[in-house]
C-alpha cells in the first residue's frame, strides 16, 4: 500500500558516521534543528541574566552586585552599574533575545527539525545551505558577545540602533565604536543565515511535499513556517544592505545616516548630509514584520498543539491560515508606527496608522478561532496545552494595548514610556516564549524519545504564567503613569512614587527567572534519565507522529517516504486506532474539516 | 463508522503540468476513491532559483530606496559622469547571456542524445566564464578610473552609492561564476542535472536584468 517509490525525492545523501559530520558539520535539517535549538537556549539564559541586572539597577540604583566588575571594569566601577552600562545591557539584552531567541527557537530550530518530516521529506532541499545558515548564525552570535570583551564594550544604542547616534563612532558614547561595527556585523550575519534558511524553507514546502500532501493538508505548523520563511526572505533582504550601509559609515567614512553639522560632545562630526530617518525607514521596513517572524511560527505551534489536546480541528483550518498570511502581508505596510515620533510627516502618520488598526483583525479572527475552537472541547490538559493556553492569554493582553498604540494621538504621549516596553513584552516576547515551552512539551517525545516530567512541567507553567503577568502588566500601570523608559535611574519627583512598583517587578523578574531552572533541571533529567516515549504519545495525526522510531531514523521514514491520505486533522473520527485517523493511514473517512 | 481500505494512489495524467503533489486541490476528486497524485514535482533548484532571486531583488530595492531618499535630502549631492567602460560592460554581460543561452540548449541536446556522438557544449560555457571573468575586470578598471578622477568610496554619497552598488552586483556576479564552474565541472563528471543547468543560466540572465536596471539607476541619478 503504501509505495516506497511513490516520491521523486530519494536519499539525496547517505548517513554520516564521522563525530564531525555527525554532531558539528551535519547536513541533516534534524541535528540543525535541534542546533539552533541549542544556541536559543544559551541566549536566552544569557539575555535572561542581563534583564535580571537591569532590574536590581531600576529597583535599587545604588546597589552594588558582587562580581560585577569582573563582566566589565569600566562599566561597573566597584560594582555599581554606570548609566552607560545599563544602556549597554539593554542594547544587548534586546538583541539577544529578539533575534537569537524569538527568531531561532521557533522559526529555526523547530522549523528545521519538523517542516521537512511534516510535509514527508527526508530532508530540505539544499542541506549545505542549511548547515552554513547555522554555522553564520552561530558566528553572528560569537560576534555579538565578543563585543562585551571588545574595547569599551557593547553598543549602547538599543537594539534598533537608530542613526545617527550608531553611526557616528566612539564619539556617541561606550559601545558606540567597534560595538556598533561588531553589533552590525553580528545582525548582518544572522540575516545571511536566515536569507538560507527561508530557501530553504520555502522550496521544502513547496517542492519536498511526499505524494498527496497537497498544500492545504499541510498541519498549521507547517503553514506558519512557510509564511514565516516568506516573511524572514524579504524582511532580512532588506537589514541585511542597511548593516552594510551603517558599518561603511563606520569604516570606510560614508556618510548614509548622519547629518551635516552634527555636533556630539562638542565635536563637529566630519560627515555631512547623511539622511537621519533613513535608517529607520529601513530598520523598520525589516522590524515590524520581525515581530511576526517571532510571533507567527508560535500561532502555528500553539495551533499544532491545542488540536491533538482538543481532539477536535480548528473551526476553520483555512481561515487560519489565510489569516496568517494577512498577518504576513499587511506587516509590511504598518512599520510607520515605529516612527510616529520621529519627525515623520504626520500626514505618513494617518497611512501608516490605518493599516496597522486593519492588522488587528486577522489576528483577532486567529484568536476567535482558537477560543471558539476550545470552547466546549474538553481540553487535555498538560503542560504543552498549558503553555498554549498561556500564549493565547499574552497574546490577547499584549494585543489590546496595541490599539492604543496604533493611533498616533494617543501614541505621542505613550511611546517613550513603559506602557510600550509592557505591551511588546506580552505580545510578541512572552507570547512567543510560551510557544517555544508549548513546542518543546509537545514534541520533545519525538526529539530526544524520552517524555518530559508533567509535574515539574505543570508547576514550571503556573509560576511563569503568573510570574509574567506580575512582571509586565504593572509596566502598563507605569507607562500611563508617565514613566520614561529606557533610563536608568528614575530621579524626576513626579516617578519617586514608582518606584516600589518598580522594586516589585524585580522581585517578580528574579523569582520568575528563577522558576526557568525547573525548566532546565525537566530538560536535562528527562533527556537522559526520562521516561522512554512511545511514537505517538499525544495520539496526533500528522506526519512527525508516523516515523518509525523516536527519535526518527536519518531519514525520517526508515527508507519508506510517507503518502499522505487525509488532512491533518482529523479527530473525534471512529478510526482503527481510536478517535483519530492519522495522515497516512489509507481508511476511508468522512473529512472532518473545511477542506472541501 | 466502518471502515474500508482505498486503493493504492494512481497517477492522475491529467494533471501534468501542474505545481508537486497537488498543489492547493485536494487530492480526493469528487465522486471518486482514486488519489490524484502525480509523480512529478518541480525540483527544488528551480523554485529556490527564483526564491533567491527574490530575496537578491530585495537587497537592492531596499538600496534603491536608501539611494532616493538620501538624494531628496541631500544639498551635498555631487553628480559624477559614469565611466564609459561601464556602457562596454553591459556589451560583454549582454553578450554572456546570448552565449550561455546556447550553452544551456547544446547542453539539453547533448545530454538527451547519444552522448559520444555530440560535441560536447562545455566550450560555450568557457566562453560565458570569459565574458563574465571579463565583465568584473571591466568593473573593476570603472573602479580605477573614478579613483583617478578622485572620487573614492566617501568622497560623496553619489560616489558612496556608485561603489556599494556595483560592488554588491559584482559580488553577486562572481556567485554566479561560481555556479558556472560548477556546472561544467559537473558536465565533466556527467553528473549535470538539467535542473542545475537551467537554475544557474537563470541566474546569470537575472544578473544581466539587474545590471541593466542598476545602470540606468546610476545613469538617471548620480
Amino acid at each position: 500500500m503504501h509505495d516506497s517509490s511513490a516520491h521523486a525525492h530519494v536519499a539525496h545523501h547517505a548517513p554520516p558516521t564521522s563525530f564531525i559530520r555527525k554532531y558539528i558539520f551535519s547536513l541533516d535539517h534534524k541535528v540543525i534543528g535541534k542546533q539552533y535549538y541549542g544556541l536559543a537556549f544559551i541566549a536566552v539564559l544569557f539575555g535572561m541574566f542581563l534583564s535580571w541586572l537591569m532590574r536590581l539597577h531600576l529597583g535599587w540604583t545604588n546597589l552594588a552586585i558582587p562580581g560585577l566588575h569582573l563582566l566589565s571594569p569600566n562599566g561597573a566601577p566597584g560594582n555599581v552599574m554606570t548609566p552607560e552600562y545599563y544602556l549597554q545591557l539593554m542594547t544587548m539584552h534586546g538583541t539577544i533575545m529578539v533575534f537569537f531567541v524569538l527568531t531561532t527557537a521557533p522559526f529555526a530550530a523547530f522549523g528545521n527539525y519538523f517542516l521537512p518530516i511534516q510535509v514527508g521529506a527526508e530532508d530540505m532541499p539544499f542541506p549545505r545551505f542549511n548547515m552554513m545558515s547555522f554555522w553564520v548564525t552561530f558566528a553572528g552570535f560569537v560576534a555579538l558577545v565578543l563585543s562585551f570583551f571588545i574595547g569599551d564594550g557593547p553598543t549602547l544604542g538599543g537594539w534598533t540602533q537608530y542613526a545617527p547616534l550608531s553611526a557616528v563612532g566612539s564619539v556617541g558614547g561606550p559601545g558606540e565604536g567597534t560595538g556598533v561595527v561588531l553589533w552590525a556585523t553580528s545582525i548582518g550575519l544572522f540575516c545571511i543565515g536566515q536569507l538560507l534558511g527561508s530557501l530553504n524553507f520555502i522550496t521544502t514546502t513547496l517542492d519536498m511535499r511526499t505524494r498527496g500532501m497537497s498544500l492545504w493538508r499541510l498541519p498549521l505548523s507547517a503553514w506558519a513556517w512557510f509564511i514565516t520563511s516568506v516573511m524572514g526572505l524579504t524582511a532580512f533582504a532588506v537589514l541585511m544592505p542597511a548593516c552594510v550601509l551603517l558599518i561603511l559609515d563606520h569604516v570606510a567614512g560614508t556618510s548614509f545616516f548622519v547629518p551635516s553639522n552634527l555636533v556630539i560632545n562638542d565635536q563637529l562630526q566630519p560627515h555631512a548630509g547623511g539622511s537621519t530617518l533613513l535608517w529607520q525607514h529601513l530598520f523598520w521596513f525589516f522590524g515590524h514584520p520581525e515581530v511576526y517572524i517571532a510571533i507567527v511560527p508560535g500561532m502555528g505551534i500553539v495551533s499544532h498543539v491545542l488540536i491533538p489536546n482538543m481532539r477536535r480541528p480548528m473551526l476553520s483550518h483555512r481561515t487560519l491560515i489565510y489569516s496568517m498570511g494577512a498577518l504576513a502581508v499587511l506587516s509590511y505596510m504598518v512599520y510607520g508606527h515605529h516612527m510616529f515620533v520621529s519627525g515623520m510627516n504626520p500626514v505618513s502618520s494617518i497611512v501608516f496608522s490605518f493599516p496597522t488598526l486593519i492588522i488587528t483583525i486577522p489576528a483577532t479572527i486567529i484568536v476567535l478561532i482558537w477560543l471558539g475552537s476550545l470552547y466546549g472541547s474538553r481540553l487535555r490538559i498538560n503542560s504543552a496545552s498549558l503553555f498554549a493556553l498561556g500564549f493565547i492569554s499574552m497574546f490577547i493582553t499584549g494585543g489590546v494595548s496595541g490599539f492604543f498604540l496604533a493611533q498616533p494621538s494617543l501614541d505621542i504621549m505613550l511611546h517613550a514610556t513603559y506602557f510600550v516596553v509592557g505591551h511588546f513584552h506580552m505580545v510578541m516576547a512572552v507570547a512567543a516564549m510560551f510557544g517555544i515551552f508549548a513546542g518543546t512539551y509537545f514534541w520533545f517525545p519525538k526529539m530526544f524519545g524520552k517524555m518530559m516530567n508533567e509535574t515539574l512541567g505543570k508547576i514550571h507553567f503556573w509560576l511563569t504564567f503568573v510570574g509574567a503577568y506580575c512582571i509586565f502588566m504593572p509596566f502598563h500601570y507605569l507607562g500611563l503613569a508617565g514613566n520614561i523608559r529606557r533610563y536608568q535611574a528614575f530621579t524626576a519627583d513626579y516617578m519617586q512614587p514608582l518606584i516600589p512598583v518598580h522594586k516589585f517587578i524585580t522581585v517578580a523578574a528574579l523569582i520568575t527567572g528563577a522558576s526557568q531552572l525547573i525548566f532546565v533541571y525537566n530538560l536535562i533529567h528527562s533527556r537522559f534519565w526520562g521516561k522512554p516515549a512511545p511514537d505517538n504519545p499525544w495520539e496526533a495525526t500528522s506526519l512527525e507522529w508516523s516515523t518509525p522510531s523516536s527519535p526518527p531514523p536519518f531519514d525520517n521514514f526508515g527508507g519508506k517516504l510517507p503518502v499522505v491520505y487525509h488532512d491533518p486533522y482529523q479527530y473525534g473520527i471512529e478510526g482503527s486506532s481510536g478517535d483519530y485517523v492519522m495522515q497516512t493511514s489509507p481508511e476511508h473517512i468522512e473529512t472532518k474539516s473545511d477542506e472541501r | 463508522m466502518a471502515t474500508t481500505v482505498h486503493e493504492p494512489p494512481k497517477i492522475d495524467e491529467r494533471l501534468k503540468g501542474g505545481s508537486g503533489n497537488g498543489g492547493w486541490r485536494p487530492l480526493v476528486p469528487e465522486g471518486g476513491e482514486v488519489r490524484l497524485v502525480q509523480d512529478y514535482a518541480p525540483p527544488p533548484a528551480s523554485t529556490g532559483i527564483w526564491v533567491a532571486i527574490a530575496a537578491i531583488s530585495m537587497t537592492f530595492a531596499a538600496l534603491t530606496s536608501a539611494l532616493i531618499v538620501r538624494k531628496g535630502g541631500a544639498p551635498d549631492w555631487r553628480h559624477f559622469t559614469l565611466p564609459s567602460i561601464l556602457y562596454l560592460n553591459t556589451l560583454i554581460l549582454i553578450a554572456s547571456s546570448f552565449t550561455l543561452e546556447i550553452a544551456r540548449r547544446r547542453v539539453a541536446s547533448f545530454m538527451g542524445g547519444p552522448r559520444t556522438k555530440a560535441e560536447s557544449p562545455a566550450r560555450w560555457l568557457y566562453v560565458t566564464l570569459g565574458l563574465g571573468l571579463l565583465f568584473v575586470a571591466g568593473q573593476y578598471i570603472a573602479w580605477r578610473q573614478l579613483n583617478a578622477q578622485g572620487l573614492y568610496l566617501a568622497t560623496n554619497p553619489s560616489s558612496s552609492f556608485f561603489y556599494v552598488f556595483t560592488a554588491a552586483h559584482a559580488l553577486h556576479v562572481l556567485g554566479g561564476l561560481g555556479g558556472l564552474g560548477r556546472v561544467i565541472r559537473k558536465l565533466g563528471a556527467r553528473t549535470l542535472k538539467r535542473s542545475t543547468m537551467d537554475a544557474t543560466s537563470r541566474y546569470w540572465h537575472f544578473m544581466d536584468v539587474l545590471w541593466i536596471y542598476l545602470l540606468l539607476l546610476l545613469w538617471m541619478k548620480l
